[in-house]
C-alpha cells in the first residue's frame, strides 16, 4: 500500500517534470538547426532575457519598466436616511459592522492603495482605508501583501494582511462592492470583511475549466476569532470552478471552509451598549467584564456567480447574477460575569442578487438578504453573548440605480427595506465612490 | 488493491494525455486578428484559442474564469498590447502563474511592439478619455504592420519551437506575399477612397485611415471611451453642415444607436465596419476581412 503510493507521487513528479522541459529541452537539441535555418535569428542563449532585438523595441520596453508603484486612491462618501439601529438579532457584531451607522452625510472609506512588482520574483500591496468614526479619523492597514510572481506552474503565495477567501464577497474590496453595504450574512458572520494575516496558496490546473484550489494559515486576529493566538489561529480551503457556458455568458462557483478556536471572544455590540449605558457608573462597570465566547467555530459557504453580454461585450450592456449561502456552527463556553455556561448553535444565510448596466452608464440592481441565527443553552449565556435572535429571521430588500459615466467614477443610489430588527426601516442612500490614478483589473 | 491500481492508470493516461496535448504549441491571442495571423503563420503546429471577437470591445474584456484556465496553459500570448487589455490581460498572467507568458518571457508576445505607432502622446490626463500614451494599439488594420508583425511572430515561434522554424518563416513570407499581391488588387479601391472624409465613432481607425488618404472629420464620440451624448451629436450635425462628410462608421462592436441617428438628422450613410476576421480558422481570413472593409467603405463612401 505505501510503496504503490510512493510509486505513484514518484510517477506523477517524473511526469510533471518532464512536461514541464519539455520545451527547454526541444530548444537545447536543435541549437544547430536554427542557426542554420535562419542565420539571422539572435544566439538561443540571448533568446529567454530579451526575445526583441531592433533599437527601437529596447527603447519601448524600457519605458514600461518604470520603477514608481501605481498608486491608486479611492474616494468614497455617502448621504444616509435611516432610522440608525445597526443590530442583527442573533449575531455578534464586530469590526466595521459594530460601528454605530453614520446618518446624514459622512465620509465613506477613503483607501490608498500602493503596489508594484518588486522584481521579477514578486509582488507587493498596500491598502490603507481611512475612514471616521465617532468624529476619530481612524487609519487601518486593510491589506499588506506580497505574493510571488515566478513560481509558475499555477502556483501562487501570498503572504501578509490579506482578504481572505472565506465567500465571493470577501474576496472583493468594498468599492467593488454591487451595493453601498455588506450583505446580512457577510455583515453577521465577518463584520462585514474578513482580514487576517497569514499565508495563501493557491494553484490552478492545468484544465480548460478553471479549477482553483487553496488553502490559508492565518493568526486568528479577527473576528470571529476573538484574541490573537500565539501560533495558527484559523485556516481556511477554498475551491473555485468556473468557464463559459457560450460567447455571451460565463459562470464561476466557488466553496470555501474556516475554522477557527476563538478565545475570549468578546460580544463587540453588546460590550458597546453596556458601556454607553454604564458610562456614569464607571466603578460598576469595571468590576463586570464583557460576556466573551471560547470554543470552536466553523464556516462553511458557497457562491455562484453568472454573468451575461450580448455576444460578449459587456461594455454597452450586462448583466451580473451573483448568489452566496453561509453557514457557521460554533460550540463553546460563555463567560459572563461569574458564570460560564456552554452553548452551541447554527447562523446561517443567504443573499442573492442581480446587477444589470441596461445601458453604457446605467445600472440597475435587485438584491434579497435572509440570516438566522438559533442557539441553544443557557437563555442569559446567549443574550449576554450578543447572540439572541429576538425570535427574528432579519430579511432586507435592496433596489438601486447607479449612474457609471466611466469605469473610474459611479454615483449610486439605493433604496433598502431593512427587516432585520423588530421595527422595519427604509433606508435611502446617496452615494460616490470615485477612483484616481492607475486601478489594477478587478477579478470575475 | 485493484482499485489503486485502476487509480493508477488513471493518473498515468492523464498525465500522458496532458504530455500528448503539449506536443503543439498552445497559442492564447487576445483578439481574433491576431488568432488568424498566428493560424496563418502555424497552421497545425499550434492549437490556437481566441479570447474575443470582432463583436467585443478588446478593452472591456471580464478576467473570466475560461480565460484564466486558457492562459494556464498557453505557450504564447499574442496580443496588440499598448495597454489595449490593461483591464485584463495583466490579471490573467497574474492568477495563471504560467512563467512562459509573463512580460519579457519568449511567449509574451505584443504586436504593438513590433511597429511603429500612431497617436503617441506625451502627457496623457484621464479627463481626455480612454487615450493611451504609448499609442493607438490597433496596429491591424494596415497591410504593411501587419506583415511585419506576421513577420516578427514568426521568427518568435520558431525561437519557442526551433524544429518547425523554416516552416513558421516560409509561412510569414507566404502571407507577406499575399498581401502585397492583394494590396496591388486594391489599389483602384484605394484611389476612390482617398480624400474621403469620414465621421467615425471612436478612434480606432487611425491606421486604415492613415493609410487610404481618409480624413477623419468627427468622432460619435465626446472623448475617447465616453459613450456619445445627445449635446454632443447635435453640436456633429451642425459641424456636419458646415464642413460635409461621405458616411459615418462604427466598428462591428459598437452600438450604432449614435451613428444611426446622426445619419438621420444629416443625410448621410451609416455602416458598420468589421473590425476583425469573423472566421480566423480560415487561412485567408485576414485577407478576406480586409477587402470587405474597403468594399464597405468604397460602397459607402460612393454618393
Amino acid at each position: 500500500m505505501k510503496h504503490i503510493f510512493i510509486a505513484l507521487v514518484c510517477a506523477s513528479f517524473v511526469s510533471v517534470n518532464a512536461y514541464a522541459n519539455t520545451t527547454q529541452t526541444t530548444v537545447i537539441a536543435s541549437t544547430n538547426a536554427t542557426d542554420q535555418l535562419s542565420p539571422a535569428l539572435p544566439n538561443p542563449e540571448s533568446i529567454p532575457a530579451k526575445p526583441s532585438t531592433s533599437a527601437a523595441q529596447f527603447k519601448q520596453a524600457s519605458k514600461k519598466t518604470s520603477s514608481n508603484p501605481d498608486i491608486s486612491l479611492i474616494l468614497d462618501g455617502l448621504y444616509a436616511s435611516k432610522d440608525g439601529s445597526n443590530e442583527l438579532p442573533g449575531f455578534q457584531l464586530a469590526g466595521e459592522a459594530a460601528e454605530s451607522a453614520e446618518k446624514g452625510f459622512s465620509l465613506g472609506h477613503t483607501e490608498l492603495a500602493i503596489s508594484s512588482n518588486i522584481d521579477d520574483k514578486f509582488y507587493g500591496k498596500m491598502t490603507a482605508a481611512i475612514h471616521e468614526h465617532d468624529g476619530e479619523t481612524e487609519l487601518e492597514v486593510e491589506e499588506a501583501f506580497v505574493e510571488t510572481t515566478a513560481l509558475g506552474q499555477g502556483v501562487t503565495i501570498r503572504g501578509g494582511r490579506m482578504l481572505t477567501a472565506t465567500s465571493y464577497h470577501n474576496s472583493q474590496h468594498q468599492h467593488a462592492w454591487d451595493f453601498a453595504d455588506a450583505p446580512l450574512i457577510s455583515k453577521g458572520l465577518w463584520g462585514n470583511s474578513h482580514i487576517d494575516d497569514g499565508l495563501r496558496v493557491s494553484w490552478v490546473a492545468p484544465t480548460d475549466t478553471l479549477v482553483e484550489v487553496g488553502t490559508e494559515a492565518l493568526t486568528g486576529r479577527a473576528f470571529p476569532s476573538g484574541e490573537k493566538s500565539d501560533g495558527l489561529g484559523a485556516h481556511t480551503v477554498f475551491a473555485n470552478v468556473g468557464g463559459d457556458l457560450s460567447e455571451s455568458s460565463s459562470w464561476q462557483m466557488g466553496v470555501s471552509h474556516f475554522r477557527t478556536k476563538p478565545k475570549n471572544r468578546s460580544a463587540a455590540s453588546a460590550h458597546a451598549h453596556a458601556h454607553e449605558e454604564d458610562e456614569h457608573e464607571e466603578d460598576e462597570h469595571e468590576e463586570e467584564a464583557p460576556a466573551s465566547f471560547s470554543g470552536k467555530s466553523h464556516t462553511t459557504g458557497v457562491s455562484a456567480i453568472y454573468k451575461w453580454a450580448p455576444n460578449g461585450n459587456y461594455k454597452n450592456k450586462h448583466v451580473k447574477l451573483q448568489t452566496e449561502y453561509m453557514i457557521r456552527k460554533e460550540d463553546g463556553n460563555v463567560s459572563h460575569g461569574d458564570h460560564s455556561d456552554l452553548i452551541n448553535g447554527t447562523q446561517k444565510g443567504f443573499y442573492v442578487q442581480g446587477v444589470y448596466q441596461f445601458q453604457p452608464n446605467w445600472r440597475a440592481g435587485l438584491r434579497y438578504d435572509q440570516v438566522q441565527s438559533k442557539f441553544s443553552g443557557e437563555d442569559e449565556a446567549i443574550e449576554e453573548a450578543g447572540l439572541d435572535n429576538e425570535g427574528m429571521t432579519p430579511k432586507r430588500y435592496t433596489a438601486s440605480l447607479e449612474y457609471v459615466p466611466s469605469e473610474f467614477s459611479r454615483v449610486r443610489l439605493q433604496y433598502n427595506k431593512d427587516e432585520s430588527s423588530d421595527e422595519s426601516d427604509d433606508q435611502v442612500m446617496l452615494q460616490y465612490t470615485m477612483s484616481l490614478g492607475p486601478h489594477g483589473a478587478h477579478s470575475f | 488493491m485493484s482499485y489503486i491500481q485502476s487509480l493508477l492508470i488513471a493518473v498515468l493516461v492523464s498525465v500522458s494525455s496532458w504530455s500528448a496535448a503539449s506536443s503543439t504549441l498552445n497559442v492564447f491571442a487576445c483578439e481574433a486578428e491576431w488568432a488568424a495571423l498566428a493560424h496563418r503563420i502555424g497552421g497545425d503546429k499550434l492549437t490556437i484559442y481566441a479570447a474575443t471577437t470582432a463583436k467585443q470591445d478588446a478593452h472591456h474584456i471580464q478576467a473570466r474564469p475560461s480565460l484564466i484556465a486558457k492562459a494556464r496553459r498557453a505557450d504564447l500570448l499574442v496580443c496588440s498590447g499598448a495597454d489595449l487589455e490593461v483591464g485584463w490581460l495583466p490579471l490573467l498572467i497574474k492568477k495563471s502563474s504560467n512563467n512562459k507568458i509573463k512580460p519579457n518571457a519568449i511567449g509574451h508576445f505584443m504586436a504593438t511592439e513590433q511597429v511603429e505607432l500612431l497617436g503617441k502622446l506625451d502627457k496623457v490626463d484621464r479627463s481626455m478619455g480612454d487615450v493611451h500614451a504609448m499609442g493607438n494599439p490597433h496596429v491591424h488594420l494596415e497591410p504593411k504592420r501587419l506583415a511585419r508583425i506576421g513577420s516578427k511572430l514568426a521568427s518568435r515561434l520558431g525561437q519557442i519551437d526551433p524544429s518547425n522554424n523554416a516552416l513558421y518563416a516560409n509561412n510569414a513570407r507566404q502571407f507577406s506575399a499575399e498581401l502585397s499581391r492583394a494590396e496591388r488588387k486594391w489599389q483602384p479601391l484605394k484611389q476612390q477612397l482617398a480624400g474621403k472624409r469620414l465621421v467615425v465613432h471612436h478612434d480606432n481607425w487611425v491606421y486604415l485611415t492613415d493609410w487610404l488618404g481618409i480624413k477623419v472629420v468627427a468622432h460619435l464620440e465626446p472623448k475617447p471611451g465616453v459613450p456619445p451624448s445627445t449635446k454632443h451629436l447635435s453640436s456633429l450635425t451642425a459641424k456636419l453642415a458646415k464642413t460635409p462628410a461621405n458616411a459615418i462608421i462604427y466598428g462591428s462592436y459598437q452600438d450604432p444607436k449614435a451613428a444611426r441617428w446622426l445619419a438621420k438628422k444629416s443625410q448621410l450613410p451609416s455602416i458598420e465596419i468589421p473590425f476583425s476576421v469573423s472566421n480566423w480558422k480560415q487561412p485567408t481570413a485576414l485577407i478576406h476581412w480586409m477587402d470587405d472593409v474597403l468594399k464597405r467603405l468604397a460602397r459607402a463612401t460612393k454618393g
